[in-house]
């Protein structure tokens, strides 16, 4: 049995506050990344999330968990993409109705666990919309000059489907396409495989950081166990379909 | 006091006498996974529970000896934090109360810390896994728990979030004191009361 993490210290209590929409972006044909202004917010860890509250005129609410993409050294502004789910209450209201102006309630940063502090040796294994985080992490990596620190790997269906796309490419960084792969792409498509992680995994020292769905996760946790990555340096974060 | 989010409706809760808590909504069929750590592959001929630390009698029960005690059945509802509820689950073990009676809890004992064969921990005040709220859990609407959530067996404590029933359970520690787990030191509340929607540190 792997011992306990070591505690960090708790993160501090924190309030609803009222952000503002600055600009929304488009990622994919089904992802969008909602820039907010949050005044005051507290610096966030790459890799934690905010809780985005709405609230209808009754006083019904929906509450959801979106993690950050941008770094954690942003001003007052916080980068959330969301993926739209057909069936998803907030999600598609986030899409189809929320415009740069609006407010929403959020609470955070969230999150004391799945988070890289940007000094210790990182691989970070992102599928579909599990690289919203990873990009938070990768993001601080570039913006201190410590992308030797970290190695990405994305996993989606095709290159339509990746976010990001023209910032998150460079040396640190692996695109695996399942489905459909760019014209003279030199590995055949497919899920990962064991190849495609064994010259990642690093040492002791390297914390391996997995995100995306249960059936993602539970697959690249099988993967590096099985490439010999002890259980207890591996970080996964399980994005539900939640809507 | 939330205030209202512009051209925000909602969708109507079901029209019937299942009660969703607080900022809750109806998973339906889904089942969502969600645990922050790989899932390990346990086999039940390996699996043991124990209770011990402020007890007369630490116990340690394999995956059959367990299995003989008397069993005990939870019908109802189970919240996540992560706001989906699932109403109409029905999983079958045995009750937590049945394994304290054998281990004997002294006077002192106030809190309790379950742990998993993962490393993963929750602390819960001893009043909630006792008096018929808590179990554990092997079976889920009749057919083996998936490893996914927690097989082959899992802490279930419905009256609180969900990550106070922690998955691949391997014991209970009884304390004089109170121990923050794993979720309770990462910015989670240390009850998790959803009916007070007691999500996050400061709630």
């Amino acid at each position: 049995m792997p011992a306990p993490p070591p505690p960090p210290p708790t993160p501090t209590p924190t309030p609803w506050r009222v952000a503002t929409v600055v600009d929304v972006v488009p990622e994919t044909a089904r992802a969008k990344t909602f820039r907010l202004s949050v005044p005051g917010r507290p610096r966030h860890l790459a890799g934690q999330h905010y809780v985005v509250r709405l609230t209808a005129p009754d006083g019904y609410t929906a509450t959801r968990s979106y993690s950050v993409a941008s770094a954690p050294d942003d001003g007052d502004l916080v980068d959330l993409t969301v993926e739209r789910l057909a069936d998803g209450e907030v999600s598609t209201f986030l899409h189809d109705e929320v415009v740069v102006g609006d407010e929403l309630e959020v609470r955070g940063p969230i999150g004391g666990w799945f988070v890289w502090r940007g000094d210790t040796p990182a691989l970070l294994v992102g599928g579909g919309s599990g690289v919203v985080p990873l990009m938070s992490m990768l993001r601080l990596a570039r913006a201190t000059g410590r992308s030797d620190l970290v190695r990405l790997v994305v996993s989606v269906r095709s290159p339509d489907d990746l976010y990001y796309a023209g910032e998150i490419e460079g040396p640190e960084t692996t695109v695996v396409h399942t489905r459909v792969a760019p014209p003279g792409s030199p590995r055949p498509v497919g899920r990962l495989r064991p190849d495609d992680l064994a010259p990642l995994v690093g040492g002791d020292d390297t914390v391996v950081y997995v995100c995306g769905s249960a059936g993602f996760c539970t697959a690249v946790g099988d993967l590096c166990v099985g490439l010999g990555v002890a259980p207890g340096r591996i970080r996964v974060e399980r994005f539900g379909p939640t809507g | 006091m939330s205030r209202v989010t512009r051209g925000f409706t909602g969708r109507r809760r079901p029209d019937d006498d299942r009660k969703l808590p607080p900022g809750q909504y109806d998973a339906g069929d889904t089942w969502p996974v969600l645990h922050a750590e790989v899932t390990p592959d346990i086999d039940p001929a390996s699996w043991t529970f124990t209770v011990e630390g402020q007890v007369e009698q630490p116990t340690t029960w394999t995956w059959d000896e367990i299995h003989a005690l008397p069993p005990s059945r939870y019908q109802g509802a189970i919240h996540c934090v992560t706001t989906w509820s699932k109403f109409g689950m029905t999983f079958d073990g045995v009750s937590v109360d049945t394994l304290l009676a054998a281990a004997r809890p002294l006077p002192s004992a106030r809190f309790v810390v379950a742990y998993s064969h993962t490393g993963y921990t929750t602390n819960l005040p001893l009043d909630d896994v006792t008096g018929g709220k808590a179990w554990v859990v092997w079976d889920v609407d009749g057919e083996p728990l998936p490893r996914d959530h927690g097989g082959p067996a899992r802490l279930l404590v419905p009256h609180l979030y969900f990550w106070k029933s922690a998955k691949w359970v391997a014991g209970l520690r009884l304390l004089d004191h109170d121990e923050p787990g794993f979720w309770e030191v990462n910015g989670y509340h240390d009850r998790g009361d959803p009916w007070l929607e007691q999500r996050y540190q400061g709630d």
